[in-house]
């Protein structure tokens, strides 16, 4: 599998405006499939708009250790934006005075960020707490100064939502990489040694799954069932729930889609899926997402696409909530994902 | 250009057998959603059974929707593959059980 970006490697994909260009030509240009904005219409839920904010969700930067194939950030080693402590000094700023209660940290490897133990701390002193990490669980393992990061957590009280595509060794490296289930199960090990994912524990210890393929994700519940008793049984491994995350046609994801020739039924998968219920709670409703250089986002996916919010305000500098939370959400064709059979977002299900 | 017989993207309009009779078409879209519902059996046993009919079957249409089912489920190949061979089983068991009517036929005309 690659083991570099789609950045480093010139894909045509890298580039953001030729993604937009695909999701909104061929069968959505023909009339083939109805756009989102149509669909949203239809169902009378357009144009869509923030609820009460609960959540920022701060990208730390693209730098990664693995190189997934599915990565809708394009992350890998190769990446260079990372956050700065100028930016993460605004984003305190910000923290201080949010009506937001988490503050969720993703990447890349949110660890890889040089001050990210530092962030942490002062986003803690500014009043957070309640903190999610979104780790790749390889990281814990990829270098000796990344192995207390359990025990750093646990002070913290950090939410630890990990990824974890199958609970068997050859799906998870394939998506993930040669090596990566080993060094999950080691990780997942030493989190449930200081007490994370223990039952009635209040360390939080969450799995992420998301389809390695150009499949939608079966039923939350029974992949959980499934996933607690093959982890259990195989490894003494406990968590407390699973999130099963739809992958979205963009990135790493739509480079395989098209290349594979899943592109157009894959689509057509999400379409017919289309749940009204879910768009009621998709995640831009309620998160605010920063890029590794301070700009906002709706979504994580927005971000990666470069569709900053539609607003005044669009950078974590001239942050305003009330101004912000006044917009429309800007959507595509992406959406589908978030809105397809029970939902999909960063805490799983949505409906 | 020869047309083929069967055409992958004609799975997505199956639903459309209800516009040429919709009564019937509709009571068997609503009995079909009900068989495949968790009972006393689970979907995934289901979806597994689903697939090895589809193969002795062989409907290219049911091969594709409950491969990809099976996938979604969190089904792997190799469970995936034991269910076909339970269905290859049964179908070349079946041949050969009438191996009995050979051999009865063949003991009564010969002296």
């Amino acid at each position: 599998m690659a083991t570099k970006s789609l950045l480093a490697r010139n894909n045509d994909l890298a580039n953001t405006a030729r993604q937009m260009e695909i999701l909104s030509s061929g069968i959505f240009a023909d009339g083939e499939l109805p756009t989102f904005a149509n669909k949203l219409k239809e169902t009378h839920l357009f144009p869509l708009q923030p609820k009460k904010l609960e959540i920022l969700q701060i990208n730390l930067g693209y730098m990664c250790n693995q190189v997934c194939a599915h990565c809708h950030v394009d992350a890998g080693p190769d990446r260079k934006e990372i956050m700065t402590l100028e930016t993460m000094q605004q984003c305190l700023e910000v923290i201080k005075n949010t009506g937001a209660h988490t503050l969720d940290l993703t990447g890349g490897a949110p660890e890889m960020n040089p001050n990210f133990k530092e962030f942490v701390e002062a986003a803690a002193k500014a009043g957070i707490k309640d903190f999610i990490v979104r780790s790749n669980l390889t990281i814990i393992r990829a270098n000796k100064k990344y192995y207390e990061l359990p025990k750093f957590f646990k002070k913290h009280n950090i939410h630890v939502v990990s990824s974890m595509p199958h609970w068997t060794r050859g799906k998870t490296d394939k998506q993930r990489g040669d090596g990566v289930f080993d060094k999950s199960i080691k990780a997942l090990q030493m989190l449930n040694e200081v007490g994370y994912g223990r039952e009635g524990s209040d360390l939080k210890l969450d799995l992420v799954y998301n389809p390695s393929g150009a499949f939608l994700p079966g039923d939350q519940m029974a992949l959980e069932n499934d996933f607690k008793k093959a982890l259990k049984t195989d490894f003494n491994i406990d968590f407390h729930n699973l999130f099963a995350i739809t992958n979205l046609p963009i990135s790493r994801f739509l480079d395989y889609l098209i290349a594979s020739e899943n592109y157009e039924d894959y689509m057509f998968s999400l379409v017919d899926a289309y749940n009204p219920t879910a768009v009621a709670n998709v995640m831009c409703t309620n998160t605010i997402s920063v890029s590794w250089d301070g700009y906002l986002y709706d979504c994580d996916f927005n971000q990666m696409l470069n569709l900053k919010v539609a607003s005044k305000v669009q950078h974590i500098g001239d942050y305003n909530e009330a101004l912000l939370q006044d917009r429309n959400i800007i959507i595509n064709q992406h959406c589908y994902g978030c809105t397809a059979g029970a939902g999909s977002s960063c805490q799983g299900v949505v409906a | 250009m020869a047309k083929p017989y069967y055409d992958a993207s004609d799975l997505r309009k199956f639903g459309k057998i209800t516009e040429w009779s919709e009564e019937l078409g509709n009571k068997f879209f609503d009995y079909y959603g009900k068989v495949f519902e968790e009972g006393a059996l689970t979907a995934r046993e289901k979806s597994l059974i689903a697939l090895a009919v589809a193969h002795t079957e062989q409907c290219p249409y049911c091969i594709d929707a409950y491969t990809k089912d099976g996938l979604e489920r969190g089904i792997t190949k190799e469970q995936m593959m034991e269910a076909i061979h339970v269905g290859a089983a049964i179908k070349s068991g079946a041949t050969l059980v009438h191996g009995v009517q050979m051999m009865n036929k063949v003991n009564k005309l010969e002296m």
